[in-house]
């Protein structure tokens, strides 16, 4: 019993300050937001477009990038002769629409805004959600599940992940939406009482990631249920998923006005 | 006549032209596998890979691990029939039914023969000519499953949607009270078709595949998937390169090894270690996140090498935060050994026999949890491994107890190690350039993750493309490795047994 005490009290408080302080520094090579400078492409060049392994840019017309499809990894970077592509340390990029990830080049993402009216009053100081991985990789419901941890300590917002579509007042939904999962994801989400969102997390459950178009997928969540709440990332940093909840909850604007 | 002993060998992370590699009868081809298995040989990779005339070939890749070296062989199924050798070869029980799955092979007597993923022939667009339309997969999870009946027998059926925060997977368990007579583990849920998708590359998305094969083991098959290609093209990696890929994967182990440590301790009720761990994971993912910028190391490790390098700085920053996690480590894990709670939960359950391990040919520290000294870094070393060893941990009482004990052994070894090559950073480039791949030739990369032996095989056509890739992930030889853990258990213990195992499911279903 002592040395479960010393542990303790060696171990220390560790849940971070933020939102009420400053968020936990990101690594030097971080890939948030990219940002596309289309003043120094050259005329008529595609390396960054013929790179992207899921044709997240899309350069026919005015250039867009698409956050839904981008799995951060940089090989547009690498890929462009005049570095006009760079990854920011910008963690923030959950939307509600999926439309708002289709960022036009120089264009400003517009950042979720909170839920409105009677779904705000139930769902604004106390959340759960049931977490229903759907023919990914693991990594995104990895970092869903470590907002769970002490360091990130989700409880203290009122969001909690339970056991049963049946307590869930909603969805996070990870992975492509596989065909094999297509039925299992149907019913989980009939089984949540009304009224209910859904949150898609990661690439894959915005667009189907790096498994775009295979017969095997339906190509994201929103071809079995409509969603909510998008988070881009391959997968996001946990950051960047408590940024989403937190804005769709309306606490990050109480609790940190310059974050928002 | 040992058919076996005639046929190529070569070392991990090497290719070999494919005419070197014999097409067999069948039968001795056949012969093969069943009399190197008894002679202690394993089966690390059997697999059909279709012609562009839709005629199947089969591949064995066997492992002589004393020897440190893997044969192949192959056979052509003329008529697209094969004899089952599960009942004389138990490793190859679900490689014959994701044969029968893939390659629309007839397999004929085998005695479990189901579907595997409900997944699509493996056959590309120009091979649809050959095959049946009516080959499309029953629905997920609808199959006969082994059924006892007796009185006060009852069946438990579990999933695929779980309660927790993990992936999507069916068991169906068969029970005589709290007792468990029999488990059948059903996935599939997570197929997105990858290995057909990998088919005529390699090409933009190809490494992404690999990254994403199974998001927890992004180090071990980005690697394994890079040492393929760069056998193929063959290129030399950098000292450099290869240390901190080496790095990255120990890095990798950590992470795992003390998440499910804590998420053991928590599946007991043991909060402290389960707390602990559970912040300790995220600082060793965070410290991959400072090699590369992601938590996953996605992005870290390219053909040719790694795209990123590290600096005093960096190397500095690194080892400091090795030294406190690791010492923090120690200390909440080692709550656990001390506390009879624990113990009294972790002892004596879920038992893997060393014989039943054997048979089944388990990899990784379910093996060597069950006294089998069976490690990739060891057996069939490639890139850092080859001149700097990990010693292989083993353990031998095959229990709850024995799989976290012996993750509590890795993750020591693993934290020496990498403050050992982080202070001795060969000088030099981080890459190096690779060609074309090399036409009709076969790969084998073998790379212990940190759940086991993650095997990648390619298979390259006469202009050099993919004409089959082949994964494996370690969970795939030890998804039965749990249904005989829980087996004559309670099934209250089941949630415990399956975390000391803490398999793939997205890594078995690709």
């Amino acid at each position: 019993m002592l040395d479960i005490l010393i542990a303790r009290l060696q171990q220390g408080h560790k849940t971070i300050a933020y939102p009420r302080g400053e968020p936990p520094a990101l690594p030097p090579h971080f890939r948030g937001l990219p940002i596309l400078d289309v003043s120094k492409c050259p005329q008529g060049c595609q390396a960054c477009a013929d790179s992207c392994p899921t044709q997240a840019i899309d350069l026919r017309q005015a250039p867009i990038l698409d956050l839904g499809r981008c799995l951060f990894c940089a090989e547009c970077q690498e890929s462009c002769p005049e570095k006009a592509i760079t990854y920011q340390a910008d963690y923030k990029m959950a939307v509600r629409r999926r439309e708002d990830l289709r960022l036009p080049a120089g264009g400003k993402l517009s950042l979720a805004h909170e839920l409105q009216g009677k779904i705000k009053k139930l769902f604004g100081r106390s959340l759960k959600l049931r977490v229903v991985s759907a023919g990914g990789c693991n990594a995104c419901e990895a970092d869903v599940n470590v907002l769970t941890t002490i360091g990130w300590d989700l409880g203290r917002f009122g969001v909690d992940f339970v056991a049963s579509p049946r307590h869930a007042d909603g969805l996070i939904i990870t992975g492509a939406a596989s065909e094999n999962m297509k039925l299992a994801l149907k019913k989980t989400y009939e089984a949540v009482p009304d009224p209910k969102i859904v949150i898609a997390v990661g690439a894959c459950a915005i667009s189907g990631g790096p498994y775009i178009n295979h017969p095997e997928v339906l190509n994201g969540a929103s071809a079995v249920v409509p969603v909510d709440l998008f988070i881009p990332g391959c997968p996001p940093h946990p950051l960047t998923i408590l940024d989403g909840l937190l804005r769709l909850l309306g606490k990050l604007k109480s609790a940190h006005p310059t974050a928002v | 006549m040992s058919i076996h002993r005639h046929l190529p060998a070569l070392i991990a992370g090497r290719a070999i032209k494919r005419q070197s590699i014999p097409d067999l009868p069948l039968e001795e081809f056949q012969q093969a596998i069943v009399e190197s298995v008894e002679e202690g040989w394993r089966v690390v990779s059997l697999f059909g890979s279709p012609d562009a005339g839709g005629t199947v070939h089969l591949y064995v890749v066997l492992a002589d691990d004393h020897g440190s070296r893997l044969y192949v062989g192959s056979t052509t199924l003329s008529n697209r029939e094969y004899p089952s050798l599960t009942s004389r070869c138990t490793q190859v029980h679900l490689f014959e039914r994701e044969l029968a799955e893939q390659c629309q092979v007839k397999v004929t007597g085998h005695p479990w023969l189901k579907p595997l993923r409900f997944q699509r022939p493996i056959f590309s667009a120009s091979h649809v000519g050959a095959i049946a339309e009516d080959c499309v997969s029953p629905s997920p999870g609808v199959m006969d499953f082994y059924e006892v009946t007796g009185e006060e027998v009852h069946e438990v059926a579990v999933g695929p949607v779980h309660a927790g925060v993990i992936e999507p997977g069916h068991f169906r368990f068969q029970c005589h009270g709290e007792r468990i007579f029999h488990l059948e583990i059903s996935l599939g849920y997570q197929h997105r078709g990858v290995e057909r998708a990998l088919l005529a590359g390699p090409n933009n998305r190809s490494i992404h595949y690999a990254q994403t094969l199974c998001g927890d083991t992004t180090i071990g098959h980005t690697t394994a998937y890079c040492q393929v290609v760069e056998a193929l093209a063959k290129c030399q990696k950098t000292a450099r390169a290869q240390t901190i890929r080496a790095i990255a994967l120990e890095l990798e182990r950590l992470a795992n090894h003390v998440g499910d440590l804590g998420a053991m301790s928590g599946d007991v009720g043991f909060l402290p270690t389960a707390s602990h761990c559970g912040r300790l994971r995220g600082e060793f993912l965070n410290m991959t996140a400072a090699l590369c910028g992601s938590r996953f190391g996605r992005g870290l490790i390219c053909p040719g090498g790694v795209r990123f390098d590290l600096d005093a700085a960096a190397v500095r920053g690194l080892l400091a935060k090795l030294e406190l996690c690791g010492r923090q480590t120690r200390q909440a894990v080692e709550l656990l050994w001390n506390a009879s709670s624990v113990m009294a939960r972790f002892e004596e359950i879920g038992v893997v026999s060393r014989d039943i391990a054997t048979e089944l040919g388990l990899v990784g520290p379910a093996a060597r949890a069950s006294g089998l000294a069976r490690d990739a870094r060891h057996d069939h070393p490639s890139g850092l491994f080859r001149f700097t060893h990990i010693p292989v941990s083993v353990w031998e009482s095959g229990d709850v107890f024995a799989r976290g004990y012996l993750r509590w052994l890795e993750i020591q070894r693993s934290l020496d190690f990498i403050g050992t090559q982080l202070k001795s950073l060969p000088a030099g480039a981080i890459s190096s350039a690779v060609g074309n791949l090399s036409p009709d030739h076969l790969a084998v990369a073998m790379v212990e993750g940190w759940r086991g032996e993650v095997c990648h095989v390619a298979l390259t056509n006469a202009t050099g493309r993919f004409e089959r890739y082949k994964v494996m992930d370690p969970s795939f030889h030890n998804w039965p490795g749990l249904a005989m853990a829980v087996r004559a258990g309670e099934i209250s213990d089941f949630p415990l047994c399956n975390k000391s195992f803490s398999l793939s499911y997205c890594g078995h279903d690709l």
